[in-house]
């Protein structure tokens, strides 16, 4: 294993697909993009299929992050929100376990990849304009005009309400994706000390544990960041499904 | 990681050809930056690598679409009857308990009214006895009294009867008494007129 801290995002192939030329391969991020999906819809599967009147434990976390999310959504975006419930919660459920997978060590984090984020956020934001066009025709881009705005100041606001619109994929997909490359890189960077620093003799071994220390606690950090970054990603799409489901409502 | 032979074979042609480069140029790469390229096979930042978007696009549609639909079509249809099966069995343990509830308080007030019942008939018949008692006693005694008067009255006319006849005696009694002492004090006799005349002067 290599000490350099991006070495942990290299792509490698597992199984070469090529189709019509374009590279298609079964890659260590495949891998583990089906781990997420098997690891997540097991849990769920199995701890739920007692259906039992008095829940286990494990059954009750199912329940818990069905009620979490249910409320998240109700919350944001309305009665009328609930039909996207399929959707935020498998976007929440499969980035949460994806952040977690990535916390066992030599394991992939497929969301520290930026296509994977973007594609994710591409998904949300096409799912607002879809819906709000076909739910509100363009009704829909009273979205871009707020109420009560002075009729001089408008076309600046419509322009930023569009630019803030345009940005939001890449701040959503941006914030999962720094938040995972930085906390993992962070972490092999601290790592990496400690293992340099005890090459150097009892000395170097002494001054380790302050960076063995701070790897330790930046994994305890970097769980949190897993859970909260799954959790800003699914608030962020309750609120532009939102948009999608009341325009003009803000 | 897993490397593949095809991929390690192409790597090391890379290396191959970069340590080549290098060498031409005279070492201008540094340690990392050699086997960062020598491991990527390209030089951008890993998650940059565009060589690998198609190949990763394609994997997320098909392992995301099948846990979206595991997601619509299993799972959240699942857990959404387990907590709405809880909500209802609540509800009708709620109701079942009210229900029940009503039940115990309409055998309280049925109980209470059958206690006042029983209470108020108590009185009733403790006041009837109480009455019956009364009144018998108060016969009892008028009978009684009424008895006792019947022989007080019968016993004071027979002491007035004795006495009068008592009476009528001591006149009888006190004339021939009166006589004799005539006689023996004076030797002659008196009539018995004059006698009766002087007891009833001196007596009564």
């Amino acid at each position: 294993m290599s000490n350099d801290p991006t070495h942990q995002f290299l792509i490698n192939k597992i199984v070469p697909i090529e189709i019509g030329g374009i590279d298609f391969s079964f890659t260590n991020a495949s891998l583990f993009m089906v781990a997420t999906v098997g690891a997540a819809a097991g849990f769920l599967y199995l701890t739920t299929s007692q259906r039992g009147l008095v829940p286990t434990r494990l059954q009750s976390v199912s329940e818990m992050s069905y009620e979490f999310i249910a409320s998240m959504l109700r919350e944001g975006a309305g009665n009328g929100g609930m039909k996207f419930f399929p959707m935020v919660f498998s976007l929440f459920m499969f980035i949460l376990t994806a952040n977690l997978l990535g916390m066992f060590p030599y394991f992939f984090t497929i969301t520290s990849q930026i296509i994977v984020t973007f594609a994710l956020a591409l998904f949300v934001i096409g799912t607002v304009v879809f819906y709000g066009f076909y739910k509100h025709g363009f009704g829909f881009l009273k979205l871009f005009v707020p109420h009560g705005v002075p009729g001089v100041l408008l076309p600046l606001v419509v322009a930023i309400e569009i630019i803030s619109f345009l940005s939001r994929p890449i701040s959503l997909s941006v914030r999962l994706f720094a938040n995972m490359l930085a906390g993992h890189i962070t972490l092999k960077v601290f790592a990496g000390f400690v293992t340099s620093l005890s090459a150097l003799g009892a000395l170097g071994i002494g001054g380790a544990i302050l960076p063995l220390i701070m790897t330790v606690a930046i994994t305890g950090l970097e769980f949190l960041v897993c859970f909260l970054q799954a959790y800003v990603f699914a608030v962020l799409t309750c609120m532009y499904l939102n948009d999608a489901v009341h325009p003009g409502s803000h | 990681m897993f490397v593949t032979a095809a991929y390690a074979q192409q790597s090391t042609t890379t290396e191959g050809a970069e340590a080549h480069d290098a060498a031409a140029a005279g070492e201008v790469h540094t340690e990392t930056g050699v086997a960062h390229e020598g491991e990527a096979g390209s030089g951008v930042f890993p998650p940059f690598d565009s060589t690998h978007f198609a190949s990763q696009l394609l994997w997320l549609a098909i392992t995301f679409g099948l846990f979206y639909l595991l997601m619509s079509k299993v799972i959240i249809p699942r857990i959404g009857g387990i907590l709405e099966t809880r909500h209802d069995r609540i509800a009708q343990d709620l109701d079942e308990a009210s229900r029940l509830k009503g039940e115990a308080d309409a055998a309280i007030a049925s109980y209470e009214q059958e206690l006042a019942a029983a209470k108020a008939k108590g009185h009733q018949i403790a006041d009837g006895a109480r009455e019956a008692a009364k009144s018998k006693a108060v016969a009892d005694r008028n009978a009684v009294e009424a008895d006792l008067s019947k022989k007080i009255t019968a016993a004071e006319d027979r002491i007035a009867d004795i006495k009068t006849k008592a009476l009528a005696d001591v006149g009888a009694i006190a004339e021939e008494t009166a006589t004799a002492v005539v006689k023996q004090l004076i030797g002659g006799t008196v009539t018995k007129a004059e006698i009766v005349a002087a007891v009833k002067a001196s007596g009564n």
